[in-house]
């Protein structure tokens, strides 16, 4: 019998744009990109210079502190830059895409492998950075073992894929050789969590091998972070690993069919999307091959991610690559005169001082415009309606600004990521960047404990 | 507005770093923001953010106060216009009595947002909107008939030792507007008590009616006079003397309903003040040893400044407790506290304003040991999550 969790804290942002269960089929582009950001804490060590040949699968760079941590190419064909920012710092590796070869990793029967050689099939492959873990949000340790996996089976951001809908046009045969390999690398349970809401998908309710529990709520509850709170929470010493629900159809296709085949479904989605639906995509996709003819002109920002927790990466960039979402929004740039003063019967807010506080509309065109200035903290009790965990969010903020290492742990640091906080950033009346504080908090806990 | 836009950008280059009124920026931009939310866009972390800012959190407070406000204005004038025992009308009493609030208002503002924007400057941020609402506040909580220079002096104490030292808003321990008042109340104790400073004109004593007393009701009960005390009806709607803004628990409440259905004030906080000063009335109720303890419970919650304390003073997020529990505790000991400094301190016939300084001072302690419970509860979990491992 499965154990159903009901939360009441959090807050479901009514953002318009989100997509039609329709899909616009397979897109390719010419460029796919690998970016080190996405990865917190990453220092990447080249493996190839620009010129060279790859294929679906070869390694383009390494974690220079863990070697064995490598970064595939998504397709195959022709390293064709490394971009860098500020401090020669490695934004994006590019790959031009040509034919479509693959590095041969072998099929494998998951059920003789041991532990040790299934990690190094993961590792080998590139695929090893799809499994992330608790505490500090971070690729997993592959020395480490973990008391429990995760897979969140829904997602609650604002304008979030369905994931029943991704999952019902996905192999289950793959879901399922996934879910097997994890249930081996750890001694206790590979927990899959499905949304209490809604009817799942077949695929996701009639897999094997995992321990199924259900969430419902407002966002944050699809966040896997609140489900490992919630089921098996991570206490100093202890790790959780999880993985992205999509990543664990790549790991069943690499021990099926030998191949690094990092693909998925994403959806496009806002206020400024055309017609916002599904794509098949593979990893690192060029954000224009998908978006280009299917967003309004003017100035807008494309993202990512969701409008939460992702990047802003232009329509020059690449998806992330725990991104299974592109979300467009106009830009914020202008000046409102009295804009804090109006009634705000369009106004959407957490708060409930604007009049369409009282007259709700369903969905509302949102920008990335701040709102206001910087300000000290001065509120207090808001946070906390909007984050259903065990913690005092105001109290880890402050014990983190404090740098009193011991506070931070007391009060949940390992428990948490950035995106757990993220509507506290989002009704934040200061405007205090709270999951750059988290983040910060995080480095100073690994620079300690390293 | 357009036209009024181009202005401000031809303007704001002499404001920026290395333009010609420098040394003006923040007060520049603290107009600018004013006049015009900022075109700022997010650039890291969340992509949207709330409408939402400080500035609208502080205009929901001040729109909370003037109901209090406004009936301030117009008793002024009705206790007037009682005190000389003239008829008057409706719009007489309250021109009288916005000629009399104004003087006070527009000293506050100006003494406080100054000191306010050479803070700003000298620290490099933007003006904090704080002050907006304790420059309210300040006129609402002193006798109408205080001198205006030492109006200036109290908010210039309260904003310069009560707010800047500490850091700012955001990290002042005391509750600034309470900070004047405590300063007027113990620098110059002949303005802030007895019975002829909370009337217009009472203390020059010109043309007052025989007899006339405008004592308020808990100084009536300091001096054990506890018949002549106005009816609970007059004292709920608030037609007695006192300070401006706290003799109308009506307006008052109006205000409480405001902050309540806004999110803007503490529900908890409010109701635990209330939850408190019942507690204390009730518990004298029951000892009865004097007069004083045997006026009904309810009086209290009507005299004084008991609601106005409650609803404006305790909610401030700043000063108050910051833990959701520790907002009960917080709230229900300044009710208590108010009760007990009223009804057995003879020298201060009003509690309230030294209950809410010394829970100010508690605050941070009570915040501490709920975050040790919190703490100490999560360590626990992770100490059953070993032992049914073990087994």
């Amino acid at each position: 019998m499965s154990v159903s969790y009901k939360l009441k804290k959090g807050f479901d942002i009514r953002l318009s744009g989100s997509a039609k269960r329709v899909t616009g089929g397979e897109v390719t582009s010419e460029l796919y990109g690998v970016r080190p950001p996405d990865f917190p804490g990453l220092i990447p060590k080249l493996s190839l210079r620009p010129g060279d040949r790859v294929k679906a699968g070869t390694t383009l760079f390494v974690d220079k502190i863990r070697p064995e941590v490598r970064f595939a190419s998504p397709v195959s064909g022709i390293l064709r830059a490394v971009n860098r920012g500020e401090q020669r710092r490695i934004l994006e590796v590019v790959v031009e895409r040509e034919g479509d070869e693959y590095e041969d990793f072998g099929k494998a029967d998951v059920t003789r492998l041991s532990r040790e050689e299934i990690k190094q099939k993961l590792l080998m492959s590139g695929l090893w950075p799809a499994i992330r873990q608790r505490p500090y949000h971070i690729i997993a340790n592959p020395s480490s073992t973990p008391k429990s996996v995760f897979i969140s089976g829904f997602d609650t951001a604002p304008l979030a894929p369905d994931m029943n809908f991704i999952m019902d046009n996905s192999p289950a045969h793959l879901f399922q050789t996934g879910l097997n390999v994890l249930a081996r690398l750890t001694d206790g349970k590979v927990h899959l969590i499905l949304n209490g809401a809604t009817e799942p998908s077949a695929v996701l309710k009639n897999s094997l091998n995992v321990e199924v529990s259900y969430f419902s709520g407002p966002h944050p509850a699809g966040n896997v972070g609140v489900h490992i709170h919630h089921i098996d929470p991570v206490n100093k010493g202890e790790v959780v690993w999880c993985v992205n629900l999509q990543d664990v159809i790549a790991i069943g296709r690499l021990f099926d069919e030998g191949i690094y085949h990092h693909d998925r479904m994403i959806a496009l989605a806002g206020p400024e999307v055309i017609e916002p639906k599904y794509y098949k995509v593979r990893n690192g996709i060029a954000v224009r091959s998908v978006a280009e003819n299917n967003i309004h002109k003017g100035d807008l920002r494309i993202i990512s991610g969701n409008v939460l927790t992702g990047s802003n990466t232009g329509i020059n960039g690449f998806l992330g690559f725990y991104d299974s979402l592109i979300t467009v929004i106009p830009e914020g740039r202008y000046h409102e005169f009295f804009g804090w003063a109006k009634p705000g019967i369009n106004k959407f807010s957490f708060s409930r001082t604007f009049l369409s506080s009282i007259f709700r509309k369903k969905e509302y065109t949102l920008d990335t415009n701040m709102h206001g200035g910087r300000r000290a903290f001065v509120m207090t009790g808001m946070y906390e309606k909007v984050v259903p965990m065990d913690i005092l969010p105001m109290q880890l903020f402050k014990a983190i600004l404090a740098e009193d290492i011991e506070a931070m742990e007391n009060l949940g640091i390992y428990e948490v990521a950035e995106e757990d906080f993220a509507l506290c950033e989002f009704i934040c009346p200061s405007k205090i960047e709270i999951q750059s504080i988290i983040r910060q908090g995080i480095e100073i806990m690994i620079k300690e404990m390293s | 507005m357009k036209s009024l836009r181009k202005k401000i950008d031809k303007i704001k280059p002499h404001f920026s770093e290395g333009g010609k009124f420098e040394k003006l920026r923040s007060v520049f931009e603290g107009f600018e923001s004013f006049l015009f939310v900022p075109d700022t866009v997010t650039s890291k972390g969340s992509h949207i953010r709330d409408t939402i800012d400080l500035k609208r959190t502080m205009s929901v407070v001040i729109v909370a106060l003037l109901p209090a406000m406004l009936f301030g204005m117009w008793n002024i004038g009705l206790q007037h216009y009682r005190s000389v025992g003239a008829e008057a009308g409706f719009l007489q009493m309250f021109w009288f009595g916005f000629l009399k609030l104004l003087p006070l208002i527009v000293v506050t503002y100006v003494t406080g947002l100054g000191i306010e924007f050479i803070a700003a400057q000298i620290r490099g941020h933007e003006i904090n909107e704080g002050f907006l609402v304790t420059g309210l506040l300040i006129p609402l909580i002193v006798p109408i008939d205080i001198p205006l220079w030492m109006l200036a002096l109290a908010t210039a104490f309260a904003v310069i030792l009560g707010k800047e030292v500490f850091g700012g808003t955001g990290m002042n321990v005391f509750n600034p507007a309470l900070t004047a008042r405590a300063f007027l109340f113990f620098s110059y104790p002949g303005w802030m008590t007895g019975d002829k400073v909370w009337i217009a004109g009472l203390t020059k004593g010109k043309d007052i009616i025989d007899g006339f007393s405008g004592a308020t009701p808990l100084a009536l009960l300091a001096q054990n006079h506890a018949e002549a005390l106005p009816s609970l009806k007059e004292m709920f709607i608030g037609t007695i003397p006192g300070s401006v803004g706290e003799t109308s628990t009506i307006a008052i409440l109006i205000g409480a309903a405001i902050l309540i259905i806004t999110g803007i004030g503490s529900w908890k906080i409010i109701t635990s003040v209330f939850a408190g000063g019942i507690f204390m009335g009730l518990l004298f109720n029951l000892i009865g040893a004097n007069p004083y303890m045997e006026i009904p419970f309810y009086y209290h919650l009507v005299m004084g400044g008991f609601a106005f304390g409650a609803v404006f003073m305790a909610t401030d997020p700043v000063t108050g407790s910051q833990t959701e529990t520790g907002k009960w505790i917080y709230g229900f000991m300044i009710g208590v506290l108010s009760i007990f400094i009223r009804v057995v301190n003879p020298a201060y016939p009003e509690g309230v304003m030294l209950a809410i300084l010394l829970m100010n001072v508690f605050a941070p302690l009570i915040d501490y040991y709920v975050v040790q419970a919190h703490i100490r509860k999560r360590l626990k979990r992770a100490k059953v999550l070993l032992n049914t491992a073990e087994k």
